[in-house]
């Protein structure tokens, strides 16, 4: 069966169409990556999948359930429960250690496991670094936090929004080796990314232009 | 991870708590101030009132009626010294048994005979009065009390002193007549009225009234000297009042016309005619009349005192929720990828505003105290500046200010809240 499957989406804002009639299927374990120039609807299309918004038409089915006629916070518990979420700009709680914000989303999700916690820091390489502020972390240890934070509770599925588009190319080789381990151990793994590169890794790309799939490219290994 | 969410907000980001704890403490000490005076200040104001004087004159009904009917004042009391026309001086420890005993404050009885008064430079005929000095009494009630004319007339200006408690001869002398008589503190007068007594003046006052031509003598001297033992002539009282209103105003013209509720809400009311009619009720034959004059200005300037205390703390507190309401808004806007990361993560809008709500809680919390405790020592400067006394700490006040607190945290983080509410997740993170 199919984890995702996206049936004729479309999200208009205003005058602006971000998706319009889009379809897709991932499968369980899949490694899809999604390209496109600027404002072609990559991050609207995460944020639907993601739970955090409703399109203006069309189904979304998320292992199966349907998404489009849930309310705010059935959204909210049905994140909580399958997505973890990776962005651009790290989003880290500023006055909580590292690990305490990776307990913010245990704690949310079910119930606080420090030891857990330590132990999702030690699989990205930081848990030397648990207990620093995230001002005191350069910027690939902070996305590797916001990696470790989206592990927490097991999701079936992980979203990243240009994971590391604010990352140097040494940093970009740690996060992009610990996407092949959550893939190889069977995760399924959305990436939006300007990189080519990081494409590459990915079975499957999905091109994106004025909120319509142009392109798919297979990249069976 | 409440607590530890709580902690790291609050202890990490010191600057912006520390905003939030000051704003609360200078709106909490001043309202504590301001309710700590406002609740004190009715008995500072009356105090400092009473010190002009009694706002009460009890007298015998007799005498009260020949005043009342030609406007004359009495005088040459002893020529006829029929009992009605004096009160018994052994029933005024009665007035501490009345139902606002405790709103009596002072109270002094006096017996006014005319006695030729003789000093080193002639013989005057002249006003003697007998009276308490400094009395300690005790009550039907168990209770004992000091009072007497040394707190009645704190106003007057002294050479020498008042007599020592228990000194049997020990006199005041007006100013004017001292003069006439040639004395001063330390001499012996001689007072004579059907019997010859003598007295020691032990200070020479000036009251800037009709008083200076008079003598003051202790009461059982007087009453010797006149023959009438164990009566006096009139009972001047101090009492606590509350401000006359338009009940209190029906009920002096004639109690008998209030219904029957109106008439136990006046009973019960520290109103000076209702204090009046109760002294008549425990003094037998007497009547009670009230300064009134007096009585109502007291209350008049305490009610505007009271009302712009109010204003103030209304006003002071109104100023704290609004920069609360700022500072709040401002540091959720600031923090709005945050927020829009923990609900993404899972937490919903009611959590998030849980979060918020208690972080400003225990930063305004922290506030009050501190506030509360700036506030005492602020009313104490204003006690001791304004009134000259300390000012009692009220006990009403702390979980009123706590009350007010919470209101101004409430009232200050609804704006913050309702933002929080209109932030939409999607949006807040990928920065639009
Ligand atoms: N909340 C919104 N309100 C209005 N327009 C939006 C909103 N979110 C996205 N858009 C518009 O939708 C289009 C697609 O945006 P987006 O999905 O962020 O593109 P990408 O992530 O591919 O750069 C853009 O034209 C953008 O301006
Ligand atoms: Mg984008």
């Amino acid at each position: 069966m199919n984890i995702l499957e996206l049936k004729n989406i479309s999200m208009i804002y205003g005058s602006v169409r971000a998706l319009d009639d889009v379809s897709l299927s991932v499968g369980q374990g899949e490694w899809l990556a999604i390209m496109g120039p600027s404002g072609s609807g990559k991050t609207t299309m995460m944020n639907i999948i993601g739970c955090m918004d409703r399109p203006t038409a069309g189904s979304v089915l998320l292992e199966g359930e349907e998404l489009s006629g849930l309310s705010p916070s059935s959204l909210t518990a049905i994140r909580r429960e399958k997505v973890g979420l990776i962005f651009q700009q790290f989003h880290l709680i500023s006055y909580l250690t590292a690990l305490e914000n990776v307990m913010v989303a245990q704690y949310y999700h079910s119930m606080i496991d420090e030891r857990e916690a330590l132990g999702a820091l030690e699989r990205v390489g930081l848990k030397e670094r648990a207990k620093h502020l995230p001002r005191q972390l350069s910027g690939g240890e902070q996305q590797r936090v916001c990696i470790a934070r989206a592990l927490i509770n097991y999701p079936r599925l992980i979203l990243a929004d240009e994971p590391t588009g604010n990352l140097d190319e040494a940093n970009e080789g740690i996060v992009m080796e610990i996407f092949r381990r959550l893939h190889g151990e069977g995760s399924t793994i959305i990436v939006v990314t300007h990189d080519p590169e990081v494409a590459e890794e990915a079975q499957r790309i999905v091109f994106l232009e004025h909120g319509r799939i142009a392109n798919v490219v297979r990249r069976d290994a | 991870m409440i607590c530890r969410m709580l902690m790291g907000a609050l202890l990490r980001q010191r600057g912006r708590v520390l905003t939030i704890t000051l704003t609360m403490a200078l709106g909490a000490s001043l309202a504590t101030a301001m309710l700590n005076v406002m609740m004190d200040i009715g008995d500072k104001v009356n105090q400092e009132l009473k010190a002009y004087g009694a706002n009460l004159s009890v007298v015998p009904k007799s005498v009260s009626l020949i005043s009342d009917l030609y406007g004359a004042s009495d005088d040459g009391a002893q020529e006829n010294a029929a009992p009605e026309k004096y009160l018994a001086e052994d029933e005024i420890a009665k007035l501490k048994t009345i139902f606002w005993a405790f709103n009596i404050v002072d109270f002094t009885p006096y017996l006014q005979i005319s006695a030729k008064v003789s000093g080193p430079s002639g013989t005057v005929e002249a006003q003697v009065w007998g009276a308490w000095f400094d009395k300690h009494l005790d009550t039907p009630t168990g209770e004992s009390v000091d009072t007497g004319m040394v707190r009645m007339k704190s106003w007057w200006d002294i050479e020498g002193a008042w007599p020592a408690r228990d000194d049997p001869s020990g006199a005041m002398i007006g100013a004017s007549l001292a003069s006439k008589l040639g004395v001063k503190q330390g001499d012996r007068i001689s007072v004579a009225a059907g019997h010859l007594g003598e007295a020691v003046v032990s200070g020479v006052f000036h009251s800037g009234g009709s008083e200076d031509d008079d003598l003051f003598v202790p009461l059982p001297l007087a009453q010797e000297i006149s023959g009438l033992r164990g009566l006096v002539s009139k009972i001047d009282v101090s009492a606590l009042t509350t401000p006359e209103n338009d009940l209190a105003r029906r009920a002096a013209q004639d109690p008998n016309s209030l219904s029957r509720h109106e008439w136990d809400t006046w009973y019960c009311t520290a109103y000076i005619s209702s204090i009046a009619y109760q002294i008549e009720e425990v003094i037998s034959n007497a009547r009670a009349k009230p300064v009134l004059q007096v009585a109502e200005s007291e209350g008049a300037i305490l009610q505007k005192t009271q009302l712009l205390m109010l204003l103030l703390t209304v006003l002071s507190l109104a100023c704290s929720a609004l920069a609360i309401s700022n500072l709040v808004t401002a540091s959720v806007m600031e923090r709005s990828a945050e927020i829009g990361l923990l609900e993404a993560v899972g937490a919903s809008a009611s959590e998030v505003s849980f979060l918020v709500l208690a972080e400003t809680m225990i930063a305004t919390l922290a506030g009050g105290v501190a506030g509360y405790l700036a506030g005492r020592g602020f009313a104490q400067i204003i006690g001791h500046t304004v009134f000259g006394s300390a000012i009692a700490a009220k006990g009403l006040v702390p979980p009123l200010v706590a009350l007010l607190v919470f209101a101004v945290t409430v009232a200050g983080s609804l704006p913050a809240i309702r933002l929080l509410a209109s932030l939409r997740p999607a949006e807040v993170l990928h920065g639009r």
